[in-house]
């Protein structure tokens, strides 16, 4: 092609229409489409959250607006028994906290030591079978969980300490089920942030003469902390919010006490029990669910305030 | 080179081939590293000096399917000896990497982590402060011992790197082209402390700047690749005869400039 720009003489004018490439219009309506559809998704989920909170923010109105239902009574009385009008939520809050806790007992210790023998000691191949097979049990419908707990664990664990000591419907059983449910989630998240941790790092260590398991555990370990720390607190949140489990194995009925051999509904349980019932609407009983599931939401809302918190400050930058 | 019959070396390799599964990468190395000098490992990419450098304190074993024919001596003992205890082996004979790799931890726990581990019963801060004035770099952090190692520019961290090496009484240093990653200025520094460290401690460096290896180095060991794409050592000697006075033309067309 012949050029007949000159330099010199630069001006528009003076390049011939044959050689003009004219920008054409902004017609990319496919990209716009794309963005409002992205920013649907988005709004969608925001506005779930939104509606979530207001309508358990008006049911739980509702509930403290009953004659003889304070906050104060609610948040620190012993007794859950709606039908003499004793509302006070710390039998459920002591029960999920028990169902938890002993959950978490049994997933991170498990959960890490999975994460670590996945990143630091499976040879790649064996990480490869064995990482998405430990995810199967992350895909184990939580009903199934809770007919184990009730119908293996729970005998178990009585052949154990004796019948007269374990209930049937016992905290104990459903948190240690509870644990094997959260495992994978622990050890997956965990396993990413160890082996997020560059090599350089591991090499460093093992020039110095260390061995491998002080690597993992004094360099690699807390270079990942921040993310095992999210891995747990997800943990955590995911026990205190499960209810399956708790709903068949650890009892169908508030009990105060903080002895995980005996049976005691957590508030989960409670919120599923009353919700499948066939109590009416507008009842007490009713709208204390509201208040309940209000609480579990700023328990686990906190939880994950908490971990991205932590995360930020213990972030050890390694590059 | 100086050769006497019961000469001790520091590191002595018979026949070294290193594969990595079936593929040789490295072979036939005959090697002999003399004590307290500086020797570099110079060649084109992907020669193996890497490897080499890798074998000599059996940071290669790290990488899945790597292993070795023949023998690696130190002072005497085979370090593929299946008696002898890779950990130890790796105390004895350091290593400092081509990218600053400091811990993420403060000044002082990067030096006095790898003494620690290793059962290191003096003061610590006697410790930190000796291999901190060894590599250079006491004067300019002395103040600031708690701050995180990764607030350090980067060469400071690669002397903190060779300071952290040092707390854990090596006797041979393992350098794989450590000022690849650093400025001019920052690379002389580096080769001054070579310099400075050589009286105590064998150096053995890979690096990719011819410069460097003539300026800093006693002895200077030629790898290429060879047509089976394995890497081996074509001229070994004192690094002023290698550079002007070459017996092998590939060595000679390396070194000025022709390839690489």
């Amino acid at each position: 092609m012949q050029k007949s720009i000159s330099i010199s003489n630069g001006s528009p004018e003076s390049l011939g229409i044959e050689h003009k490439r004219i920008f054409r219009n902004n017609k990319r309506w496919s990209e716009n489409i794309i963005k409002m559809l992205l920013t649907l998704a988005g709004i969608v989920s925001i506005f779930t959250t939104i509606g979530i909170v207001y309508e358990l923010g008006k049911e739980s109105l509702l509930f403290f607006n009953l004659p003889g239902v304070t906050l104060r009574d609610f948040l620190t009385g012993t007794t859950w028994q709606p039908t003499i009008g004793k509302f006070g939520v710390l039998p459920l809050v002591t029960s999920t906290m028990i169902t938890s806790l002993v959950a978490m007992f049994v997933a991170i210790p498990l959960g890490l030591g999975a994460a670590i023998f996945l990143s630091e000691y499976a040879a790649d191949k064996t990480r490869k079978v064995l990482k998405p097979l430990l995810e199967i049990l992350a895909g184990i419908p939580t009903v199934v969980y809770g007919y184990f707990a009730l119908t293996f664990m729970t005998p178990i664990l009585r052949g154990i300490f004796g019948q007269d000591n374990v209930e049937i419907y016992n905290m104990l059983s459903a948190g240690l089920v509870m644990g094997i449910m959260i495992l994978p989630l622990i050890s997956s998240m965990s396993e990413d942030a160890l082996h997020a941790v560059p090599r350089s790092l591991r090499d460093a260590a093992l020039g110095l003469g260390a061995t491998k398991f002080e690597t993992s555990i004094q360099i690699v370990f807390p270079a990942a902390l921040s993310g095992i720390i999210s891995a747990i607190i997800l943990g955590i949140s995911r026990a205190v919010g499960e209810t399956m489990i708790v709903a068949i194995a650890a009892g169908s009925g508030p009990n105060f006490t903080f002895n995980p051999f005996k049976a005691a509904e957590t508030m989960t349980g409670y919120i599923a029990r009353i919700s499948g019932g066939d109590l009416g609407y507008d009842t007490p009983d009713y709208n204390s669910i509201f208040a309940i599931g209000l609480l579990l939401f700023i328990v686990t809302l906190v939880l994950n305030m908490v971990s991205r918190a932590i995360s930020r400050k213990y972030r050890e930058v390694y590059e | 080179m100086t050769n006497q019959t019961s000469k001790q070396w520091a590191i002595e390799t018979q026949d070294l081939d290193i594969f990595y599964g079936d593929f040789r990468a490295v072979k036939n190395v005959t090697l002999k590293i003399e004590p307290k000098k500086i020797t570099s490992i110079i060649g084109p990419s992907g020669c193996g000096k890497s490897t080499v450098l890798r074998s000599f304190n059996r940071m290669n074993d790290f990488i899945p399917g790597a292993h070795v024919k023949g023998e690696v001596l130190f002072q005497g003992q085979n370090i593929y000896d299946p008696r002898i205890d890779p950990v130890q082996v790796r105390q004895r004979i350091g290593m400092v990497f081509q990218k600053p790799n400091p811990f993420p931890k403060s000044i002082y726990e990067n030096i006095a982590w790898g003494a620690k581990i290793n059962g290191y019963k003096e003061s610590l801060n006697d410790l930190v402060e000796e291999c901190l004035v060894k590599s250079a770099l006491w004067d300019e952090v002395k103040d600031q011992l708690q701050k995180p190692a990764l607030s350090l520019s980067g060469g400071q961290q690669q002397r903190l790197c060779i300071a952290r090496a040092l707390a854990v009484k090596p006797e041979i240093i393992l350098m794989d082209e450590p000022c690849s990653a650093l400025d001019p200025i920052a690379t002389l520094k580096i080769e001054d402390l070579m310099r400075e460290l050589s009286n105590q401690y064998t150096i053995i460096i890979v690096t990719h700047n011819m410069q460097q290896a003539g300026r800093a180095s006693d002895f200077t060991a030629y790898f290429t690749m060879d047509t089976d794409r394995a890497g081996s050592m074509i001229e070994y000697g004192v690094t002023s005869q290698v550079f002007t006075n070459p017996t092998n033309k590939s060595t000679e067309d390396y070194i000025s400039g022709r390839f690489g």
